[in-house]
């Protein structure tokens, strides 16, 4: 990484201010944001969500979306005015000299074309290359982007290609007229860690080959600072600093930017193993259940002890969903069973006592879907305190108020509100409080953080932590991602297209020698150090990341 | 020179008028991206409603009374068109303005964010409701009192075949029309009314039963609801009707019938509807979790899933309701729906569609059927507009 | 194999249908045959007619030779004109029910095939413009107008059209009194006062749901992907929009077809057009059952048909189906 700062300017913003439509009137985005960027050199822009990255990414194009419009300030594209240019001017730039990578490449991708058509439009439409030129290049840049079958794999349809392929054939697309900057609007943010990887390292060999300055936008501190020269921090459309990657990592210089990198530090003292005999709260022995004829889970077995948080990572489609659905006796198991404190559990929970069921209780990945929109916070916790405890009146109430307390939620302001009048961080805590009113040994703690911006998932596992440390709870903590594994998990489950490929202490899994995949999973995390994927890329070579890795195992 | 030709000359004529009006726009604006991003089309949709609005104001200028003495009933229904439109939107706009000051915090609320059209459509439901229940208050006559006149003219003048007595007229055997428009809300409004709450008592019921139990109920309801529904519903209701005026041994037993039979046909559409409806709550995650927490059939239904569904049920309501308001009418114009001696909208327009011819002699004369079929017509659309807004908001909502 | 599965299920429920329509006809009470002669009919009458329909035999057996004969094009003879050669006494030119429908039928599917003719075009043109210029003043406008006609009775619109097409401007005809040996021009003529009326309902109807799949398919990510890459306007609409709009459009114009079939039986009463639905509607008031069975039968199978069209036509429009991985 050069200074690049020393070259010229490319893209110039000044004090640039964006407004969208809701409600008949104008509400600001982004409130005065400035944005220099040199020819050929990468900048990251983070925030998260609600802080308008993406809006002013577009803007960088001279574009908006429907609703939204610039309402001041400046852009200026190599001495092109676009705030102010013609859409005829705007278009000659568009794909030409500016192009974009949208986050999902499936949708992005039209499914009546095939991607080499896809591909060629841009340099056809603007006249750089001719149909024939573009499709030969197409299939050069696939190659170079390490795409498999380079030379085929552009006559197919999007569906007929997997999502991280479609990814970088995206890429491919951005490439094909050569142009000056390319938006990267989170394009790995739907894809699978081991398959990111991919993706990231195929982007930085192409931008750097071809000296494209870029744009990158994402909310991931650690994906950043492997791709950007420099950062950017947003929020809620302002900006809260900006410097070089390094200096960023190492010395944040505002509160907000310091509090993201905290987040990552966040770690609980390590447990003493459980006792030999203990019996375990809850124990999957040999657990093989099916979605109508198709085996989804083969073989699973494992222990939770008391007060013990087990955490199960694995990919999407890897089962670790499933496993939780057969606890909670949603999906009865074909063959197998699960014990709550030494005692079979009924497989349906149809079948299950009232006792049984107040045991095990669940907390959802989507706050949205897991409170019924129409009951007030009060209800909602209310009723497994009636149903459960058969508490009404006043001692009902005294409860509700008590459960708001622990979840750190002042009862009196929050008792009457619907879901709807709470942030997603808060309505987490109501779905936690809900779980605890039932006062069970047992939380099944599915995705729980994966929806939230990194300071509110901080919060909501400091909770989890102390309420396990008060309460004696144990967890089930399903995930997948690594670091939220670090910072609360004791034990680790690894699980790999249904079936359990490791298992273990949280300090014996995070040292090596580990299972093939564990290593995979593990190392295709990114880190914070800028250099994490050079060096990474300089240990394994570029044939030893992602699909390719993982299809070896 | 034939209409056809005029025609053209016309379109030619605002074609050139759009692209002259937009190189003027660009000239004086000094290229603003208004007129400099403007398509041609859009231009020529400019110029197109222009001309229509010149027109429009000429021809409303123009003489509805001949020299002679002879009515123009183009022109004279013509301003009756454009009257109507402005007091409508003057009533909708004072409509709204009262709605915004007057009532609780909460509907004032929902006054100030209503568009014209609902506010209208709220108005012409509530007057429907009003002449619909106070029928008898309002009305000068029975609907059954037949008097001496018959084929009473309108108008009022005995100069002309009118009645003073009658405003309206008298209809083939004396009846009052003023009072029988009148009482046609009570029963047209009425029985469609009773019928729609019918069809969705019965659909709306089996068709959350079905999302909450799913397996064989929902496989055997939805199987019979898709064989009803492949047949068109007016020629399945048509079908019914026959066989049922073949049970019915007195004419307010058709009706009867006609109610029950809607019902039962409508409430194939009230049944996938609040099925679908129901499928997509019951797979939410508050449902899952009351489902864990081991809580009965009852309180999974009235509980957690019906309190979610009153938005798109309401809706839903209102479209059923024209629906079957609109069947009902064409039944009734077709001679099988509500039986006399039951005054309604659509057999007035059939009984008086003939008065149609007279229109260039006598326009009011010429516009009773129009008025009948308009009341109908009227009250759906009403009912159409509130029911956009009502869907429009709730889409809103959801972003 | 997913068309075979359609089609089969398209059978299916042409049958179920039928079966329907067959059981609701035999919950008359009284049988045929009292229809038929009438009330002062002696039981010996009554009971030979009996035989000759075979009405003394089960239910089922019943259906299915009900069902051959349909099959085979024998709608069996309607009741007027049963009573007709009744009363008259005998007399072989008794016309049955399928050549008292054919000519009928004919007449139905020239309306409808005019009316499609101008309205889908009409529609999807409109509905496209409204959608590429949302929420704009045409738009709105195109809303509220259309949000009117959906909502009007179907004579409500005719008779306007009658009151200034006919009436007020003769310009066209407004009963339209067809027959045979009539020139084309002629029956067009005639003709396309009830095609206009019938328009406006399946225009509004068809125009609304073009406008909502487009605006559905303008705000997925590939055509704004698609602007991005600097691609002209038109070209976004043609090459990007447009294949993919095609199975939502083919399912709006198949199912607003279908829907035609319904407001046939009222614009045909308005302008005495001389069709199945007119004839159905007078066979219902004379309580003409074979009629009536035979009507609601095409009518149903035209609705099926129709159905089974849009929805075979939007999988082989979907790219996903014709390359499958």
């Amino acid at each position: 990484m050069t200074d690049t700062t020393a070259r010229p300017v490319l893209l110039q913003m000044r004090d640039i201010r964006i407004e969208g439509r809701s409600d008949e009137t104008w509400t600001p985005i982004i409130n005065g944001v400035d944005l220099t960027l040199h020819k050929g050199e990468v900048l990251g822009l983070i925030g998260e969500s609600g802080a308008g990255k993406s809006t002013l990414g577009l803007a960088a194009m001279g574009f908006t979306r429907d609703g939204v419009r610039i309402s001041g300030g400046s852009i200026t594209f190599d001495g092109i005015d676009l705030v102010n240019a013609s859409a005829e001017q705007k278009r000659q730039l568009l794909g030409k000299r500016i192009a974009y990578v949208a986050q999902s490449a499936a949708a992005s991708f039209n499914p009546a074309h095939k991607l080499i058509d896809q591909h060629a439009e841009a340099p056809v439409a603007h006249g750089t290359a001719t149909r024939a030129e573009a499709e030969e290049d197409g299939i050069e840049l696939y190659r170079k982007l390490r795409l498999p079958n380079p030379d085929e794999i552009g006559f197919r349809y999007p569906h007929q290609v997997s999502g991280g392929q479609l990814q970088r054939a995206m890429v491919a697309m951005a490439m094909s007229c050569r142009p000056d900057l390319i938006i990267f609007d989170e394009p790995t943010t739907a894809l699978d860690v081991t398959t990111q990887i991919e993706v990231l390292a195929a982007i930085r060999h192409i931008v750097a080959e071809f000296d494209t300055a870029a744009i990158y936008i994402t909310h991931d501190l650690a994906v950043v600072a492997q791709m950007a020269d420099r950062i950017k921090v947003l929020l809620r459309g302002d900006e809260v600093e900006e410097s070089d990657t390094r200096s960023m990592l190492e010395q944040p210089q505002e509160d907000y930017t310091k509090s993201l990198w905290a987040v990552r530090e966040f770690q609980r003292p390590d447990k003493p193993p459980p006792a030999v005999d203990a019996t375990p709260v809850i124990s999957v022995q040999g657990i093989t259940a099916a979605y109508g004829k198709i085996d989804v889970l083969h073989d699973v077995s494992f222990d939770i002890h008391a007060g013990r948080t087990v955490a199960v990572v694995g990919e999407s489609g890897s089962g670790k969903s499933t496993a939780a659905r057969v606890i909670t006796g949603l999906l009865p198991p074909r063959v197998g069973q699960v014990e709550l404190d030494g005692e079979t559990l009924p497989l349906d929970y149809r079948k299950r006592s009232k006792d049984q069921l107040r045991q095990v209780q669940m907390i959802y990945q989507m706050a949205d879907t897991a409170l019924n929109p129409r009951k007030t916070i009060g209800e909602i916790i209310g009723r497994p305190v009636q149903f459960y405890m058969g508490l009404r009146g006043r001692r009902k109430r005294d409860r509700v108020a008590e459960l708001l307390d622990q979840i750190e939620l002042p009862p009196e302001t929050y008792l009457d509100r619907l879901p709807s009048e709470l942030s997603g961080g808060q309505k987490q805590r109501i779905g936690i409080a809900r779980a605890l009113a039932a006062e069970p040994r047992f939380i099944i703690c599915d995705e729980v953080t994966s929806a939230l911006d990194q300071l509110v998932a901080e919060g909501i596992l400091r909770l989890l932590a102390r309420l396990q440390d008060e309460l004696g709870l144990s967890y089930m903590f399903i995930t997948h991602d690594l670091a939220t594994v670090r910072s609360i998990a004791d034990e680790v489950v690894v699980m790999k297209d249904g079936r359990v490929v490791e298992q273990g202490p949280k300090p014996e899994m995070f040292r090596p020698p580990h299972h093939p995949y564990t290593d995979l999973l593990l190392s295709s995390v990114p880190e914070m150090d800028p250099d994490w994927l050079t060096n990474l890329l300089k240990e394994r070579g570029v044939d030893d990341i992602g699909d390719a890795s993982a299809d070896k195992i | 020179m034939s209409v056809w030709t005029m025609i053209l000359i016309a379109l030619v004529a605002i074609a050139v008028a759009a692209w002259v009006g937009r190189f003027v726009g660009r000239r004086a604006t000094g290229n603003a991206p208004r007129f400099r991003d403007m398509p041609y089309a859009v231009a020529f949709g400019y110029a197109f409603v222009l001309a229509l609005l010149v027109w429009a104001v000429w021809y409303y200028l123009q003489p509805a009374v001949t020299e002679a003495g002879a009515p123009v009933a183009g022109v004279t229904f013509f301003r009756w068109a454009v009257h109507a439109l402005i007091v409508f939107a003057i009533a909708a706009f004072l409509f709204r303005l009262l709605g915004r000051h007057v009532g609780t915090s909460a509907t004032r609320k929902l006054f100030r964010h209503m568009p014209l059209t609902a506010a209208f459509g709220v108005l012409v439901i509530l007057v429907y409701a009003i002449l619909a229940i106070f029928a008898p208050l309002i009305a000068p006559y029975g609907q059954a009192v037949v008097f001496d006149q018959v084929n009473a003219l309108p108008g009022g003048n005995p100069a002309t075949g009118g009645n003073p007595a009658h405003p309206l007229g008298t209809d083939q055997i004396g009846r009052d029309l003023l009072s029988r428009l009148i009482y046609g809300a009570q029963n047209t409004v009425g029985i469609a009314f009773v019928t729609t709450l019918l069809a969705f008592v019965l659909g709306g019921s089996l068709g959350f039963l079905a999302a909450v139990l799913r397996g064989w109920f929902d496989q055997l309801m939805s199987r019979a609801v898709d064989v009803l529904m492949a047949i068109p519903s007016l020629i399945f209701a048509l079908l019914l009707m026959t066989i049922a005026s073949a049970w019915a041994t007195q004419s307010w037993m058709l009706t009867v019938y006609m109610v029950f039979i809607i019902a039962v046909i409508d409430s194939t559409r009230v049944f996938r509807l609040s099925r679908a409806v129901g499928m997509n709550i019951v797979v939410m995650d508050y449902i899952e979790a009351a489902k864990l927490r081991g809580e009965g059939l009852g309180y999974l239904i009235f509980r957690e899933i019906l309190p979610n569904a009153y938005a798109p049920l309401l809706a839903e309501f209102g479209l059923r309701f024209c629906f079957v308001f609109l069947t009902i009418a064409s039944l009734s114009f077709l001679g099988v729906g509500i039986q006399p001696p039951l005054a309604d909208w659509g057999t007035m327009v059939r009984d008086l569609a003939q008065f149609i011819n007279f229109a260039a002699f006598s326009p009011l004369t010429a516009a009773l059927p129009i008025m009948a079929a308009g009341a109908i017509a009227l009250l759906t659309v009403a009912v159409n507009f509130v029911v956009d807004w009502m869907l429009h908001r709730s889409s809103g909502l959801k972003e | 194999m997913i068309i075979a599965q359609r089609l089969a299920l398209g059978v299916l429920t042409l049958i179920v249908v039928s079966m329907v329509i067959f059981g609701a006809v035999s919950m008359l009470p009284g049988d045929f045959a009292e229809a038929i002669l009438g009330q002062g009919a002696t039981p010996q009458a009554v009971a030979a007619i009996r035989r000759d329909l075979g009405l003394d035999e089960p239910a089922i057996l019943r259906y299915f030779s009900w069902l051959g004969d349909t099959l085979r094009g024998d709608l069996g003879v309607s009741y007027a004109q049963m009573n007709f050669q009744s009363n008259m006494g005998g007399g072989d030119n008794l016309r049955t029910v399928a050549s008292q429908i054919a000519p009928r039928f004919a007449n139905t599917m020239f309306l409808a095939g005019v009316t499609a003719c101008i309205a889908v075009p009409f529609a999807v043109g409109l509905g496209i413009l409204a959608a590429l210029f949302r929420n704009s003043a045409f738009d709105k406008a195109a809303n509220v107008s259309t949000l009117s006609s959906i909502s009007s009775p179907e004579f409500f619109l005719a008779y306007i059209l009658i009151l200034f097409l006919a009436v007020l401007n003769p310009v066209l005809p407004s009963l339209s009194n067809i027959y045979e040996g009539m020139t084309l021009s002629e029956r067009l003529e005639k003709t396309l006062l009830p095609a206009l009326t019938l328009t406006l309902v399946v225009t509004a109807h068809m125009m609304r749901m073009t406008r909502a799949a487009i605006i559905n398919l303008l705000a997925s990510p590939y055509i704004e992907m698609a602007r991005l890459k600097g691609v002209s306007p038109m070209r976004v609409i043609v090459r990007h929009a447009l294949p993919n709009a095609l199975a939502p459009i083919i399912n709006v114009v198949a199912l607003n077809l279908a829907y035609l079939i319904t407001g046939v039986v009222v614009v045909e009463v308005v302008f005495v057009y001389p069709g199945i639905g007119q004839l159905f509607v007078d066979s219902v008031k004379n309580r003409d059952i074979p009629v009536v069975q035979a009507c609601c039968l095409i009518f149903a199978a035209a609705y099926i048909l129709l159905n089974l069209t849009a929805d075979i036509l939007s999988i082989l429009s979907n790219p996903r189906l014709r390359h499958p991985k």
